[in-house]
């Protein structure tokens, strides 16, 4: 943290110890903003990077952000994962300009330098001098300018950095259920299927929220009942780690009886909404367990996500106060035959920028965020199910946002 | 039939198609394409890269019924309608049954209060069936510019 600004700057102050009532400024105010790039990105945290299978072979390299900070995630000859900010030592330029890519060492272009795979600093540009003039001094050391490394974990495929050394191992970060559920749904190798980007005209935070809010999908999103998509009983269930921050919920569904279902009813009268084309919703119980439904969150920046056969990852990327960069991945598995991959596909479009079930929550946060200019001085309120952050056995319910405002809370130091 | 006529036919077929989806007559949308069509709207870095995810996928004409029909009925955003541009359309192959056609085209997003931004850039690569007519696209690839979707994507493009 910096010698004095940030340490002794307090955030938005919460009306209350408890977890119901939400300071609208939260969302609005850019100070705030700064101090979650600082004590959450930066922070104690592990925040979602890239997918090992992006950086598959050594030079591969993945150019992203932890909040708005750059970073390069990079597959060194020895195979090991790297992570370190996309900065050069010398005078700060950017170093890896595009994506995603392939290299032997990185060479900044602005003097030179080059780094190999791990961020060592191998190379400076004429540092001897040119007819031995100029160069740098004798005291000079590269050993003194390699790139600062992030400590880097691999969980399920999926990569996660952290810029501190004191944040816990990524194992006891997200606690044994929130890891079971991980590997529940990436049990396997996984092949990315397409990716996509939607801008969110909202703070990061009310996208987070979104992810975490049981409460509103079967009221925001009506495509199911819409169509009468029979979704029998659902039974389901939130799971909230200790610390709050991250959750799953889950929904289960009798797979066999809506197949049936959905096929051998027809149009009870003229007004009644039957797909044409039931493809989309045609989905089978690849985990045996007949959860049709999970959504995961990683705090701060990360969603896993299967919705029947629809499996995504989604990584939150700030973009000031109130814009958010949702990066989406689509996932199938190395194990999938063409049958399963097309009705991956098919079933793709229940989410994402155009999904079915998704599209709403691309435009409700900047609902919220329209609504709060100049008009952000009081609290929402998050009281559906309790007042704390715990597990339960039902989805009417807000204790996964809570959650998220525990460890929000317990970050920002308020 | 000679080539000239077929260019013409696929030219009407394109101009029609974003003049029903930018006057918001999007039931007709669907009778644009057979009934055994495929429809995607995908980025340049997914088409190049080979990936087979779409935004929006659809491989039969009940699925792009389907897509207006939850458009009217359920899904929820903001009012807004699109102004397509066409450029120039190239029809680059032409056999006794199917021309193969490449356009370039720029949507323009209007929102219901009159904010009006670029929505989205990039090329059509259609396969056309000259069976029948009017002409349907068999096939109907979107390949958007750029991977970045503004808020949401519902009506087509």
């Amino acid at each position: 943290m910096s010698e004095f600004g940030a340490d002794v700057i307090r955030g938005i102050p919460w009306p209350s110890n408890g977890l119901t009532e939400i300071p609208f400024r939260l969302y609005t105010d850019p100070e705030q903003y700064l101090l979650e790039q600082e004590r959450i990105f930066k922070g104690p945290t592990w925040s979602f990077l890239c997918l090992a299978a992006e950086i598959a072979k050594p030079g591969d390299y993945v150019a992203t952000t932890i909040g708005e900070t750059a970073v390069i995630v990079t597959r060194d000859n020895q195979g090991r994962i790297n992570a370190f900010p996309n900065r050069c030592a010398h005078r700060g330029n950017l170093l890896c300009l595009e994506r995603q890519g392939n290299v032997k060492e990185i060479k900044c272009i602005y003097h030179g330098w080059t780094y190999d795979l791990t961020g060592r600093l191998t190379g400076v540009a004429f540092e001897r001098g040119v007819k031995r003039q100029g160069g740098m001094p004798t005291e000079f050391r590269k050993d003194e300018h390699d790139l600062a490394p992030l400590r880097v974990a691999e969980l399920a495929g999926l990569v996660f950095g952290s810029f501190r050394k004191d944040a816990p191992d990524l194992e006891s970060y997200l606690g044994p259920q929130v890891v079971g559920g991980i590997h529940r749904v990436l049990n396997r190798p996984a092949r990315i299927l397409g990716r996509s980007t939607q801008v969110l005209p909202n703070n990061w935070k009310l996208y987070a929220e979104n992810t975490k809010d049981t409460y509103h999908a079967s009221i925001l999103h009506s495509f199911l009942t819409t169509f009468r998509i029979n979704r029998l009983s659902m039974p389901g269930g939130i799971h909230i780690d200790d610390s709050g921050g991250h959750h799953f919920s889950q929904a289960k569904l009798d797979y066999a009886a809506e197949d049936g279902d959905y096929k051998r009813e027809g149009l009870r009268s003229d007004t009644d909404l039957r797909l044409e084309d039931p493809s989309v919703i045609e989905s089978v119980d690849e985990y045996g367990d007949s959860v049709s439904v999970q959504i995961l969150t990683i705090f701060p920046n990360m969603i896993l996500q299967q919705i029947r056969n629809t499996i995504a990852v989604r990584a939150i990327r700030p973009r000031g106060i109130d814009k958010t960069e949702l990066d989406w991945v689509h996932l199938g598995f190395e194990d999938d035959d063409d049958v399963m991959t097309e009705r991956r596909l098919r079933q793709g479009n229940l989410v994402g920028a155009a999904g079915y079930i998704a599209m709403e929550d691309g435009c409700v946060g900047g609902f919220v965020q329209r609504a709060l200019r100049f008009n952000d001085e009081d609290s929402g309120v998050v009281m559906m199910g309790g007042y704390d952050a715990q597990s339960q056995p039902f989805r009417s319910s807000e204790a996964a946002i809570r959650g998220f405002w525990k460890k929000y809370r317990a970050l920002i130091g308020d | 039939m000679n080539d000239l006529a077929v260019r013409l036919g696929v030219h009407e077929l394109i101009a029609a198609y974003v003049d029903c989806i930018d006057e918001d007559r999007l039931e007709e949308w669907p009778d644009f394409f057979v009934e055994q069509c495929r429809y995607l709207i995908t980025s340049r870095s997914s088409h190049e890269a080979g990936l087979p995810h779409g935004v929006v996928y659809a491989a039969s004409r009940g699925m792009l019924v389907d897509r207006v029909t939850a458009l009217r009925r359920a899904n929820v955003f903001e009012p807004h309608r699109y102004r397509h541009i066409v450029g120039p359309i190239r029809v680059e192959a032409i056999d006794a049954t199917v021309a193969q056609a490449h356009s370039n085209f720029i949507a323009v997003r209007i929102m219901h209060d009159g904010e009006m931004s670029l929505f989205a850039a990039g090329r059509y690569l259609d396969r056309v069936d000259l069976t029948s007519k009017p002409y349907r696209f068999i096939e109907r690839l979107v390949v958007l510019d750029s991977q970045k979707i503004d808020t949401l994507l519902v009506i087509p493009l």
